[in-house]
């Protein structure tokens, strides 16, 4: 069984010639377009309504972070991972700061896992509710939906202000533990957000709950099949939307994941519908993991006191630490050569690797379903380009 | 029955809109700038020096080491050490920058010089509102503009100020403790003598 | 993982084809296996549909390039000197070409492990840079070996859609090799920087000419 890319099919139809090239449509979708969350473009092709041929182009933001950081210390890299996915700064600290500890060999202070754990499940929660905004927004739900989502983001971006100084651009955490502790009074206020949180999705499902038009918008549009999304290496939520059980917290139990109970919500059937349940669900799950945190963080130290943050210098070798960051897997690969820079210093983003079944997501599909689809894979383009 | 959930989801929608007249929790919007949100305490934008006391010039903290120069990840400061020395924040006689700019276009508020600054002598202002109509001349900003009394750092971020004040007071203690033991141990004109710079200052050459 | 194991399992499914294990000096102790260009498609093949490792999920694919490097290293070395054997202490150097290489770090959905970290390495890093695609064994490098081209420029046999991804098309360098070049494309900007306040009195000069 072999999947070749589309591109080396023969896309276009064969009646193409027939009824004439003006048949079919070339446009360009975006790359200023609000639905393409960013610089970003789809040449497609259309036969009438039908997409034939999607191509994505980015880029647009390229910034060749992989090389301003091989020419940076280690410490100088952390600030730039913010800006990879700029909504989650902290997922991204935290996958850099765990290769690097994979790369160094560093144990960190066990209250440092508990606050990584609870900003990183309070990222997901965030990032998913702007997500699942921005997609009702593009189904054509005006406003409401992601006006209430965005309250809901707000308070958590609050609390990462009074924690790391800034809302998006945390720059947090740092190898051996975090950069501050916890300012007074802050968990109290992060119990009573996680607190009323199931209070605003209960809102947004009985919001959208049962909504015929959703249900028609979603339901058997953009269907990726479990094969080709494991072929595909796509991963996070869209891949358990197509029901593949994998879910770098529980195969890798990165950090301290192994001590909470929460389960792994799987969709059926993989299309848009299961992506947009799958990450609602999946903010449940993050809830129960916050409350055991929030329950059991201890005091003590939040930095690994042998680790020197100035003057860095691992010793030569390669790791790659990878996490489940909301929109699939992260990981940095990196490679020492002893000297105070990395020599290779590598992002596997998700978003990037998602795209990669967006044609064969949005091939046979309308237009409008097109954006809809590119919607559920949720990418990032600071992610995407670098 | 087709639009019964449409239905639901506007009864939702209702809900809110007539809440927002009622619960805070529902109007969240501030009508700024005539409407101001409280300060987070530990918010940053663009550093700042400190210096002590009244005289911008004579209390400066900084000491010119140019480890923040070297540290900065987009590297907007620009610093030249200066050639006579005078003392610093704990009495011990230092260079001061003759130069000390930020390029604060460039500056992308990471904290990383006050992290690594090892003589609590730069720091995180909070001071948003600073839209210019010039992009080189009014952000790229001198030693003057950067300069804010250690009585502004307490009042923005209280609490880090507290603890930075005490390491402060703790080093200068001990810097009192040594010139007074090299007093007592000698006491000829080198008393009068100024303590050599003994930091862990390094020099760029 | 057994890494050795693995290694006789591939060699025991695809004769004649050559591996090397690298050994890894970070504690976080992930060696790889360094494999020959002419069966690597095949072993990725059998690491992918072998029933015990079933690596069906490519993770993460990525170029590095290592440049030409010399090392010296003290030997002892018995010689006569004045007709009696003594130990001698001489500096050897050797010189190492510069090479690309292409890595790839593998895991299992289905068997929930990894990573099996693997490495290509076309023949040097200035003409003969072509490695095989493994984009039809895993789809996911797709997208990962056109930015290796663009970046690095190796030029991946077999790729379906090998077009440059995040420089635009008419770019004509590979920006990420180690010895790149900036072009010297400044635009006019007063900054405080040494090098880049240079640049600007050199642009201001230039303008000052015309």
């Amino acid at each position: 069984m072999e999947m070749i890319a589309p591109a080396a099919q023969e896309l276009i139809p064969n009646n193409a010639a027939a009824t004439g090239d003006d048949a079919l449509l070339e446009i360009s979708l975006g790359p200023h377009h609000p639905s393409t969350h960013g610089v970003f473009r789809m040449d497609v092709v259309l036969d009438g309504e039908r997409v034939v041929k999607l191509k994505p182009v980015f880029g647009y933001l390229h910034r060749n972070h992989e090389k301003i950081a091989e020419g940076a210390s280690y410490l100088a890299s952390m600030p730039y991972t913010d800006r990879l996915d700029y909504i989650g700064s902290l997922t991204n600290n935290w996958a850099y700061a765990l290769a690097v500890e994979k790369l160094a060999g560093i144990q960190i202070p066990e209250r440092a896992e508990y606050i990584r754990v609870i900003t990183a499940e309070l990222t997901r929660l965030q990032n998913h509710a702007s997500t699942i905004g921005f997609l009702t927004q593009e189904m054509g739900a005006s406003g409401s939906p992601l006006m209430y989502s965005f309250r809901e983001r707000e308070k958590i971006l609050d609390l990462f202000e009074s924690l790391t100084g800034s809302r998006m651009m945390c720059n947090y955490m740092r190898f051996g533990g975090c950069r501050v502790d916890l300012p007074a009074g802050w968990l109290d206020q992060t119990r009573k957000v996680v607190a009323d949180f199931p209070g605003f999705l209960d809102e947004f499902e009985r919001l959208l709950e049962g909504n015929e038009i959703l249900l028609a918008r979603t339901q058997g549009v953009g269907v990726l099949s479990r094969e080709l999304a494991i072929q595909a290496g796509v991963t996070g939520p869209i891949l358990r939307a197509s029901g593949v059980n994998y879910d770098i917290r529980k195969v890798d139990r990165y950090g301290i994941y192994d001590r909470f109970d929460f389960r792994v919500p799987l969709g059926e059937h993989g299309d848009v519908y299961d992506r947009y349940m799958v990450r609602m669900l999946e903010m449940r799950e993050s809830l129960k993991i916050l409350e055991q945190a929030l329950r059991d963080i201890p005091s003590g130290p939040i930095m690994d006191t042998k680790t020197k943050i100035r003057g860095f210098r691992p010793k030569a070798g390669e790791a790659y630490g990878r996490i489940e960051s909301p929109k699939g897997e992260l990981g940095f690969f990196l490679i020492s050569d002893g000297s105070p820079n990395p020599y290779r210093y590598r992002v596997r983003p998700p978003s990037l690797i998602n795209l990669t079944v967006l044609e064969d997501m949005c091939l046979g599909s309308n237009v409008s379903d097109t954006i809809v689809i590119f919607g559920t894979i949720d990418i990032v383009l600071g992610e995407v380009d670098r | 029955m087709l639009g019964e959930g449409i239905a639901k989801g506007l009864v939702e929608t209702a809900r809110n809109f007539i809440g927002s007249y009622f619960s805070k929790n529902r109007l969240t919007t501030v009508q700024y700038p005539e409407e101001r949100l409280p300060q987070i305490e530990a918010t940053r934008d663009f550093p700042f020096l400190v210096y002590d006391g009244d005289d911008w010039q004579a209390g400066m903290r900084c000491v010119g080491c140019q480890i923040c120069e070297k540290e900065c990840p987009p590297k907007c400061i620009y610093i030249e050490k200066s050639k006579d020395k005078k003392p610093d924040a704990v009495g011990k006689l230092q260079f001061y920058p003759a130069v000390f700019n930020i390029d604060v276009s460039v500056c992308m508020s990471c904290q990383i010089c006050v992290e690594v600054c090892p003589f609590e002598a730069i720091k995180m202002d909070t001071e948003f509102e600073l839209s210019t109509d010039n992009r080189f001349g009014g952000l790229l900003w001198d030693k003057a503009r950067l300069s804010k009394p250690n009585a502004y750092y307490g009042k923005v971020h209280p609490t880090d100020a507290a603890a930075s004040d005490a390491l402060l007071a703790e080093e200068k203690a001990k810097v009192e403790a040594k010139a007074k033991a090299a007093g007592e141990t000698k006491t000829n004109s080198e008393l009068t003598s100024p303590p050599l710079a003994t930091s862990g200052a390094t020099s760029k050459q | 993982m057994n890494l050795e194991k693995i290694k006789s399992d591939i060699e025991a499914a695809v004769p004649g084809c050559r591996l090397q294990i690298i050994l890894n000096g970070s504690p976080s102790g992930q060696h790889s296996l360094l494999l020959g260009r002419e069966h690597a498609v095949e072993i990725a093949r059998f690491l992918r549909d072998d029933p015990e490792l079933r690596l069906d999920y490519c993770s993460n694919v990525t170029g590095v390039d290592w440049l030409d490097s010399e090392t010296s290293e003290k030997v002892k070395v018995k010689k006569l000197v004045d007709g009696v054997e003594q130990e001698v202490e001489e500096v050897r150097k050797t010189r190492t070409p510069g090479y690309l290489e292409a890595v790839y770090h593998l895991y299992s959905m289905e068997k929930k492990h990894g990573p099996l970290v693997l490495r290509l390495r076309p023949e040097n890093r200035t003409d003969h840079v072509t490695l095989p695609s493994l984009t039809p064994v895993w789809r996911s490098a797709e997208f990962q070996e056109r930015e290796i081209f663009d970046l690095y420029g190796i030029i991946f046999e077999g790729h379906p859609d090998l077009r440059r991804i995040l420089m635009w098309d008419e770019f004509e360098d590979h920006p990420m090799r180690k010895d790149y070049v900036e072009p010297n494309d400044y635009e006019y900007e007063p900054t405080p920087h040494d090098a880049v306040l240079e640049k600007s009195k050199q642009a201001r000069a230039i303008e000052g000419q015309r």
